[in-house]
């Protein structure tokens, strides 16, 4: 017995060292997916499209290239940017081919996994079709579908890199989405001040982040729970009407009582992701709270949440309050996210070209 | 909800399982075909494109530039009751006026002596939850399907009529041009407007339709698009010429779902 142990022993250790030497001389790898220790399990079905290292790449290329607008102008990152945690940094609305205006501010992309609903409107259920939207959206991509499937299935290099990671050349509207799923569900963020809080990975609130915590959670949690920060359901925020008067989800449940209901943005990266709320009016968190505080109109059927016991509508918070609780809402940006090589459009060579 | 819309689904499936399964293309049962032929009119006048004027119910007229519609779910039904539904997989079809060739709908069935035929106007609500890569051919937004598919609004759109009428307000593009877009299956997460149609018509009405070895019936199908402007809601043109997704698209299904009458049934 005491042989083989030893010689176990031996290749253990020659392992180790390979693998030491391995990692020193690769780069090290950075997990794809991944189910942070402080969340849930995601909703979206991995098991029916794992994400790969081709798969990936190919959904990064595809998010980043013009191609699959109309006139080679638009990508998915023309208004998903890094930089503003995949919003559309600075704009209210975000334009599209020929500088046309869309009706809402582009979301942040993070943690997409997580949700069952696209859309401030929620009308997409299915992370696979939500791309379908912005393609064919005449003042987005403006591009059809069977342009797009012709583009690629007749591009110098996408057939080879469809080749690689489904094992198969031919490019089908269900190939292009789940390339791009793999790539979205990848944008995991999880690594702000909070989430290391929370997974007692060394940091702690400050005096001011902690009284902030007890504020958000007395008065936003119910809205905004952790650890996504929404409850993606969809509610009325009380904005007053803008000459567009946008009715929101009710334009495709058709259910009268959701009229001017918005699905609820996760507070997640908000120092990246200004301006706020569905059509991007206000550019500032003190702009939302002060809304919040004494803006509530109602005439878009403010959602009872906000129903004070005087039968009036907000969310009064004392200055000192209002301080601590932006600082604790700071603790929710997520730098490293916003950096990651990995999701960058340049940073490609991390991975197959 | 969602669960329960899918044990919906998922108990509507299994009941069209429970009766006998009708074969495919490939299976010994399916000895013979039978063709369900779309003749889509205005009244008693042909549908002719961007040609011929129409006179709806509220005396406007009006010319077709576009009309398509999917026809789904097929069952027949035999003079001896068996129920013969046909592969889901093989039971989409998107009738385009356009497109002679789609009028012609050819359904591999066994032999038999058919009394009925029913079909779906429009994509029933399970096919427009499932995974794109069970949505392929004509169900493919990028293919059979495209402009027949809502993509900001997952689903597919079950009837598409555009044209022009002399009665509707000039346009912001100057034109007088309306559009109906019919579609909604129900809802995903909530329930919304449910737009799907199930037509039976009764072939005995004109005569048994006889499928065998070298008997290949043909049954003519009458569509007459004057039939979505009546009914218990009139739609006038002028006041409704953009129709897509909105509470008051149920009026023009509720219409459409008479437009289908049996013409002749041709046992050849």
């Amino acid at each position: 017995m005491k042989k083989p142990f030893l010689s176990k022993r031996l290749v253990t250790s020659l392992g180790l060292f390979m693998a030491i030497a391995l990692a020193a001389s690769f780069t090290v790898r950075q997990e794809l997916f991944r189910q942070p220790a402080n969340f849930p399990a995601p909703v979206y079905n991995t098991g029916a499209n794992p994400v790969t290292d081709a798969g990936f790449a190919l959904g990064k290329k595809l998010f980043y290239d013009p191609i699959l607008s109309a006139d080679y102008t638009i990508s998915c990152g023309s208004c998903h940017i890094q930089a503003a945690a995949f919003s559309h940094h600075g704009h209210d609305l975000s334009h599209g081919i020929h500088d046309l205006l869309g009706t809402r501010n582009a979301p942040g992309l993070q943690n997409l996994a997580w949700y069952s609903r696209y859309m401030w409107d929620g009308g997409i259920t299915n992370l696979d079709l939500q791309p379908i939207a912005p393609i064919t959206n005449p003042v987005e991509m403006g591009d059809t579908l069977s342009a797009v499937m012709r583009k690629l299935n007749s591009h110098p290099q996408y057939p080879g890199l469809f080749e690689k990671a489904f094992g198969t050349d031919s490019i089908t509207t269900d190939l292009v989405m789940k390339a791009l799923s793999q790539f979205m569900i990848s944008l995991v963020s999880a690594d702000s001040k909070y989430d290391k809080v929370m997974r007692k990975e060394g940091a702690s609130f400050s005096p001011d982040e902690t009284l902030g915590f007890q504020v958000f959670q007395e008065k936003c949690a119910s809205c905004h729970p952790e650890p996504l920060f929404t409850d993606q359901q969809f509610r009325s925020s009380g904005l007053p009407i803008l000459e567009e008067g946008d009715e929101g989800r009710y334009l495709v449940s058709l259910d009268s009582n959701e009229r001017f209901t918005f699905r609820v943005p996760s507070l997640r990266n908000l120092k990246f992701t200004f301006p706020y709320m569905h059509d991007g009016r206000f550019y500032t968190v003190d702009e939302v709270l002060d809304h919040y505080a004494s803006g509530i109109s109602h005439a878009t059927r403010p959602d009872p949440a906000f129903k004070l016991p005087d039968g009036s509508y907000g969310i009064p918070v004392s200055p000192d309050q209002r301080k601590a609780l932006k600082a604790f809402l700071l603790t929710l940006n997520d730098t490293a996210f916003v950096k990651n090589p990995l999701y960058d459009e340049a940073g490609s060579q991390l991975y197959i070209k | 909800m969602k669960s329960l819309l899918l044990l919906a689904s998922a108990i509507l499936l299994l009941t069209s399982c429970n009766r006998k399964l009708a074969s495919g293309s490939n299976s010994p049962a399916a000895t013979s075909t039978l063709t369900l032929s779309f003749e889509n009119s205005a009244g008693d006048k042909k549908v002719t494109m961007n040609e011929d004027t129409y006179t709806n119910a509220s005396g406007e007229n009006f010319s077709v530039t576009l009309l398509q519609y999917f026809i789904s779910n097929v069952s027949l039904k035999k003079t001896d009751g068996t129920v013969i539904t046909l592969p889901q997989d093989s039971s989409y079809f998107l009738v385009k006026e356009s497109v002679p060739a789609s009028k012609q709908i050819t359904l591999q069935v066994p032999k038999g002596n058919y009394a009925s035929v029913s079909f779906m106007l429009g994509i029933d609500s399970l096919r427009n939850t499932k995974p794109l890569a069970e949505r392929t051919g004509i169900l493919d937004p990028a293919g059979g399907a495209e402009g027949m598919y809502w993509g900001w609004n997952s689903g597919y759109i079950f009837f598409k009529m555009e044209g022009h009428s002399s009665a509707i307000p000039d346009n912001k593009a100057g034109t007088k041009k309306f559009r109906y877009h019919i579609g909604l299956f129900g809802g995903m997460n909530s329930p919304t407007v449910n737009n799907i149609k199930t037509i039976t018509l009764n072939l005995k009405d004109k005569q048994v339709a006889k499928a065998g070895p070298g008997k290949k019936p043909v049954v003519t199908i009458n569509t007459n698009i004057l039939q979505m402007f009546t009914g218990t809601e009139n739609i006038s043109i002028a006041k409704n010429p953009v129709v897509m997704v909105s509470p008051f698209s149920k009026y023009i299904a509720d219409n459409y779902a008479s437009m289908f009458s049996l013409v002749a049934v041709d046992n050849q």
